[in-house]
């Protein structure tokens, strides 16, 4: 029923990527995309390395000390980065998504005013929010510790 | 048929749960230095002592447990739509449901289990 | 005086009873301000390449039917102007996301058969009024509004061959088929969401869409069919949750009752068709 004749042109995880040609949003949902599986990674590793705390101190302790060192701080910065990063997009994408930030229809009018164009704001403000985060998680990560 | 839009709509609940609570997991955890919330016993928040004070609290048992939930639910429905939008064949597709439903399970089990745990033992110490 | 002006087209060209993959052709024609990317096909096809086969109708932006990837982005031919592109090089491609029959020709039918599934029309229970209207339906200005944007659609297809989603997944059901069934979701005088419902919150729903907003970057009429799936998602969102207050379908407009004509009026002429 959905087949079609022709010669297949989907652009695949192309699309995904983009090339260039493509908006700020569309790389917002890329990066949205790798952060929350970067996140999800470290999550279910975490969950099998704090749970130790469950059993003794002293394997506690054994956990905790396997993963100290700069790698691993750096490591934890990237995290910290990440969940910043997919929180504040997420704040953006669930105002988007339940129709908050989008705009009532309106005659569309050349140039057309987009959806696009009146969540922009709200886009600038939420990685403005995940930078100030990110320079507040690396002060306490780097600086103060 | 109206699994789609009964799993996206928690999805979003769960998100919304997750930024609360990982909020302040992460303020506690990170931002210590320059917050100072929720570590009693002093130095770093990862230190046993502060580790023994958030097991003997119920609010913190209670709310890693719906964390933890929460966030395992949130983010292995977020893979399963990446993996879906790739197009594998349908039987495939099951399968990863299944795989992922049985993943988080599994790992929810062992989070709350370490959760209640560390709590008997933090309040038994 | 001006010496005349050249620019170059390059065009996937691909014939499936020749050409075993499709490939790029280079093309140098005469330019004048005021051409658009239509017009240059035209001319690609009088000087150079008779053969080259493409869709176009109505040459100004209101049949849908000349939606081709214009320099890496979807757009209609005969909408673009040449010099918008700021270069000499027009890169012209069929529309991707889409198979294609022959060069520049995509098979929509896809997209029209998703879209006929999720009902675009209005559905009512007053059949026989639906089959041989005696009135018009109540339908205020605001309650235009809340639909009119979403009716411009001319089913170009740019959407869908913007939407990072259907770039993957074919079961996705895409902006446009989205956007017109939210299209009559808000239109006062339909009475089938619950009938829609069914299909939207199955996999044919608005779940795959997580807003990267391409498909209202690159419509050519402003529908913004990423404004009309947040919009729907609210909506069944509200319903599954048993929060969507439900309105009836607007209703006739009878015409009073007891009104005659006025004293010295006189009656029309006959009609002579």
């Amino acid at each position: 029923m959905l087949e079609s004749k022709g010669r297949p042109n989907r652009l695949g995880l192309w699309g995904w990527l983009g090339g260039g040609r493509w908006g700020y949003e569309r790389y917002l949902y890329t990066l949205h995309r790798l952060t929350g599986l970067g996140l999800l990674a470290y999550f279910l590793l975490h969950i099998i390395v704090t749970s130790s705390r469950a059993i003794s101190p002293e394997a506690w302790k054994a956990a905790m000390d396997r993963v100290t060192g700069p790698l691993f701080t750096v490591g934890e910065y990237l995290v910290f980065a990440a969940f910043a990063f997919h929180a504040a997009n997420g704040i953006r994408l669930v105002l988007i998504e339940l129709g908050w930030a989008v705009g009532k229809p309106i005659e569309p009018v050349f140039p057309y005013r987009t959806s696009v164009d009146v969540q922009r704001p709200l886009a600038i403000g939420a990685m403005i929010l995940a930078a100030i985060v990110m320079v507040l998680g690396g002060l306490d990560f780097f600086v103060l510790h | 048929m109206m699994r789609d839009a009964k799993l996206w709509t928690w999805h979003v609940l769960a998100g919304v749960v997750i930024l609360v609570f990982l909020g302040l997991h992460m303020a506690i955890m990170h931002m210590d230095a320059i917050l100072g919330i929720f570590n009693p016993a002093g130095g770093h928040p990862v230190d046993w002592g502060n580790v023994v004070e958030r097991g003997k609290s119920v609010f913190f048992t209670v709310t890693y447990v719906i964390l933890l939930g929460a966030a395992l639910f949130h983010g292995l429905y977020g893979l399963r739509n990446i993996l879906l939008e790739l197009n594998p064949p349908d039987w495939l597709g099951k399968a990863i449901g299944i795989v992922l439903l049985l993943v988080g399970l599994g790992f929810f089990a062992l989070g709350a289990w370490a959760a209640v745990a560390a709590h008997t033992l933090a309040t038994s110490l | 005086m001006s010496e005349t002006k050249e620019v170059t087209y390059r065009v996937r060209e691909f014939d499936p009873n020749r050409d075993a993959a499709p490939h790029w052709e280079e093309y140098r024609i005469p330019y004048a301000p005021g051409m658009t990317v239509l017009d240059g096909l035209w001319k690609v096809k009088e000087l150079h390449a008779p053969g080259l086969a493409w869709r176009s109708s109505c040459r100004m932006g209101v049949c849908g039917s000349c939606g081709m990837l214009i320099n890496g982005k979807p757009g209609l031919a005969c909408n673009t102007q040449i010099s918008e592109l700021a270069t000499d090089v027009v890169a012209v491609a069929p529309l991707p996301n889409f198979a294609t029959i022959r060069d520049l020709v995509p098979d929509l039918r896809p997209m029209i058969e998703r879209h006929r599934e999720l009902m675009p029309w209005i559905v009512r229970d007053d059949v026989g009024e639906r089959e041989n209207p005696t009135a018009e339906f109540w339908q205020s200005p605001e309650e235009l509004e809340h639909y009119l944007q979403f009716s411009y659609c001319i089913k170009c297809g740019c959407c869908m061959a913007a939407c990072p989603t259907y770039a993957t997944d074919p079961r996705y059901s895409g902006p446009m088929p989205l956007a017109q069934a939210q299209r009559y979701n808000a239109d006062s005088r339909d009475g089938g969401f619950a009938a829609r419902r069914e299909l939207l919150f199955s996999e044919k729903g608005p779940w795959r869409c997580h807003y990267a907003g391409e498909c209202s970057r690159v419509c050519p009429k402003g529908v913004d069919p990423a404004k009309a799936i947040q919009l729907m998602k609210r909506e069944l969102v509200l319903s599954y949750l048993r929060l969507r207050k439900t309105k009836c379908p607007s209703q006739l407009a009878k015409k009073p009752a007891g009104i005659g004509r006025r004293e010295g009026i006189p009656e029309a002429p006959a009609p002579t068709v």
